[in-house]
């Protein structure tokens, strides 16, 4: 009987062990304060909804095991600095299992250099910018689609409307920016467009007075750059103040904001390449349904999803699907299961480029277009215009 | 009408406020022979105090100017009492120091009260269109009010008693305690008055610009470069000079990108510092 107490005494404690809850610990800086901030906050809500809800379920569970998700967070104050400092902190210190990615592209190259050097896994979002992965990283996978595919869907847009438009490339002098309009002269010229302006300006930039000064004498009829929120913002309202006679209006990342719609009349029309959008009807073989991401959010946070709300929840579930397949938090088999993933969730498709000179680079996910219109009651509504299999509504072309 | 005429049209607008701003900076230099290092950050207070008041009371905000003007009064004397009475007269390095670390502070509060995300005073004056170019009703009533407190200033400081003692203290305090001016009272009017001025110019720039808790650093920097072309101690100089320096940014840009500005507004001041020591409108030192 002894016998069979103690047996019955130990298979408890192995179960209880094996079914006994393990913190793993995820860091990332938040720029909480800077430039950065709108945007940064926007990801930041993301990653908090996915630990929320699957700590809700009991955590993740792997090889046996569950796994609560907590977080080790710093205000990195939109300063590469700070990040280089608060990554290795969160790795040395924190004692962090696995890392996401601040937001942006050159916070993002500095937390790499960091999280590569200690052999770290890091996901990324709120990054675009593709140098970072022809580096020879090994741990670093990215979920935003690369520079390169902002501006083509908003040109392949204005081919089908206009092709005889002037373009007018103004821009955010940021790694990110760059990125992204170099490659869409180059593809602008291609499709036959004449680029009559292209400069850059600071990122503080507040003033915009003398670059739109120069837009209305190079007699460009649309206009495609911006950078982040406050200087897409100021840039939009800057244009309709001055009442720039463009008939397209196409922004980065800025537009993509709900805060948006605080620009009254000169938030419509304007464009935006997403990397997802609420109505962004993917099949999700993996986690939520878009529909519930959305309901979720928006019930916790007073506010619909940006797509950096959206990659910052798909970034735990690719995360959370890695550690699953892995079947524990082994970086290398992590990472293995990383370069493995070819799954559809509510983001959309997510795929990492496995070949030596780009690994981690983004090669499932596709863009849309997005346009601020007015509904049906006059209030401004974000609609997916690109590409027309998917749209939600038709592209209003030409906006003035 | 051609680009670089609107360009011009557009620096000498804005550059109306660089030199209101840099008026009272211009003046506590001047007066007191102290570089007021809380200068940006009372300009974002001034940014932020417009805000809150258009949203409380949701009238004209060139109508608020008076009592943002009164508020950077009341905020001039408490900075000058707290940390600036008892550094006048000493190394200028612990004025420095002093004013440095009140900046930090308003900073940091600041910070913490409203992040740096970035805030806009949502007030639309209808503009003038000529040709295909428009400039902004915002732009053209701030460099009226621009104009308009630079001249009540120069009235205040040639035709009060005052402002003559302001003057006077400037030119040679002892002298002016020995005909029976107070010097302590008097320099903290003046230094309450140039926070007032700062706290003006940074309520008309949030009438045409996002802001952040942050962003009177930039025009503080561009204060200096007005204050050193202007010559110390003259704050309708600087007016002069703001509107120069905005002229010299609007004939410029047709021709380069932007982001050379900077380059040039410092080449600039780094020149005027060599070739005209007391500024473009400063007493030419005997031979």
């Amino acid at each position: 009987m002894k016998q069979l107490t103690l047996l019955a005494i130990v298979l408890f404690f192995l179960v209880l062990s094996g079914f006994a809850q393990q913190p793993i610990t995820i860091g990332f800086t938040v720029s909480k304060t800077g430039a950065l901030n709108v945007d940064s906050l926007e990801q930041y809500r993301g990653f908090e909804l996915w630990r929320d809800q699957v700590n809700a379920g009991g955590g993740i569970k792997a090889g046996g095991k569950s796994y609560k998700v907590q977080f080790a967070s710093y205000d990195d104050e939109s300063n590469s600095k700070r990040v280089q400092q608060l990554y290795s902190r969160m790795i040395l210190e924190d004692k962090a299992d696995f890392l996401f990615s601040p937001y942006s592209s050159p916070l993002t190259a500095t937390a790499s250099v960091v999280t590569e050097q200690y052999e770290r896994i890091m996901l990324t979002t709120g990054a675009a910018e593709p140098k970072t992965y022809t580096l020879g990283n090994q741990y670093l996978f990215q979920m935003f689609a690369p520079a390169p595919e902002y501006l083509k869907v908003a040109l392949d847009a204005l081919k089908t409307k206009d092709p005889k438009a002037t373009v007018a490339l103004v821009f955010e002098d940021s790694s990110f920016s760059v990125a992204v309009v170099t490659p869409a002269k180059a593809y602008a010229q291609q499709l036959g467009f004449n680029v009559v302006f292209s400069e850059a300006y600071a990122p503080n930039t507040t003033d915009f007075s003398a670059i739109i000064d120069k837009v209305i004498a190079s007699k460009a009829t649309v206009l495609l750059g911006g950078g982040h929120y406050a200087d897409g913002s100021t840039l939009a309202r800057q244009l309709y103040g001055h009442k720039v006679p463009l008939k397209m209006l196409t922004l980065l990342v800025a537009p993509d904001s709900s805060q948006w719609t605080e620009l009254g009349d000169a938030a419509l029309g304007v464009m935006v390449p997403s990397q997802w959008e609420p109505q962004s009807a993917f099949k999700a073989q993996y986690g939520p349904s878009g529909a519930d991401f959305a309901k979720a959010y928006t019930a916790k946070y007073n506010a619909p999803p940006s797509y950096e709300s959206a990659g910052g929840y798909g970034c735990g579930l690719i995360l959370q699907r890695a550690i699953e397949q892995a079947g524990g938090i082994d970086s290398a088999k992590v990472a293995q299961a990383l370069n493995a993933t070819d799954v559809t969730t509510f983001y959309g498709r997510t795929k990492f480029s496995t070949a030596a000179n780009e690994h981690g680079l983004q090669a499932g996910h596709s863009m849309v277009l997005a346009q601020w219109q007015k509904d049906k009651s006059g209030k401004p509504v974000k609609e997916v215009v690109w590409p027309l299999a998917g749209k939600s509504a038709s592209l209003i072309y030409p906006i003035h | 009408m051609s680009g670089i005429l609107a360009s011009m049209i557009d620096g000498v607008l804005v550059g109306a406020v660089y030199g209101l701003a840099a008026m009272g900076l211009s003046l506590i230099w001047g007066v007191m022979d102290v570089i007021n290092l809380t200068h940006g950050s009372m300009i974002a207070l001034g940014m932020f105090c417009m805000y809150l008041l258009f949203g409380a009371l949701g009238i004209n905000p060139y109508g608020l100017l008076l009592p943002t003007m009164g508020a950077g009064l009341l905020l001039g004397f408490v900075i000058y009492w707290l940390a600036v009475h008892w550094v006048v007269g000493r190394s200028m390095l612990m004025s420095l120091l002093s004013t440095f670390a009140v900046n930090m502070m308003v900073i940091g509060i600041g910070t913490a009260v409203w992040s740096t995300s970035p805030y806009n005073v949502n007030f639309v004056l209808p503009g003038i269109t000529i040709g295909a170019y428009t400039f902004t009703g915002n732009h053209i009533a701030a460099a009226i009010s621009a104009v308009v407190i630079a001249l009540a200033l120069q009235f205040f400081l040639y035709r009060t008693r005052t402002g003559k003692a302001i003057r006077a203290v400037a030119d040679n305090r002892e002298a002016a305690e020995l005909m029976g001016i107070s010097s302590t009272a008097v320099l903290s009017i003046a230094f309450a008055i140039g926070i007032a001025l700062a706290c003006i110019s940074g309520a008309l720039v949030s009438t045409l610009f996002p802001f952040t808790i942050l962003s009177g650093a930039g025009y503080q920097l561009k204060s200096f470069v007005v204050t050193i072309l202007a010559g110390l101690g003259k704050p309708f100089g600087a007016l002069v000079a703001g509107v120069l320096l905005g002229l010299l940014e609007g004939v410029v840009t047709p021709f380069i990108a932007v982001s050379w500005i900077p380059l040039i507004e410092f080449g600039l001041f780094v020149v005027v510092l060599v070739a005209f020591p007391q500024g473009i409108f400063g007493k030419r030192a005997a031979a």
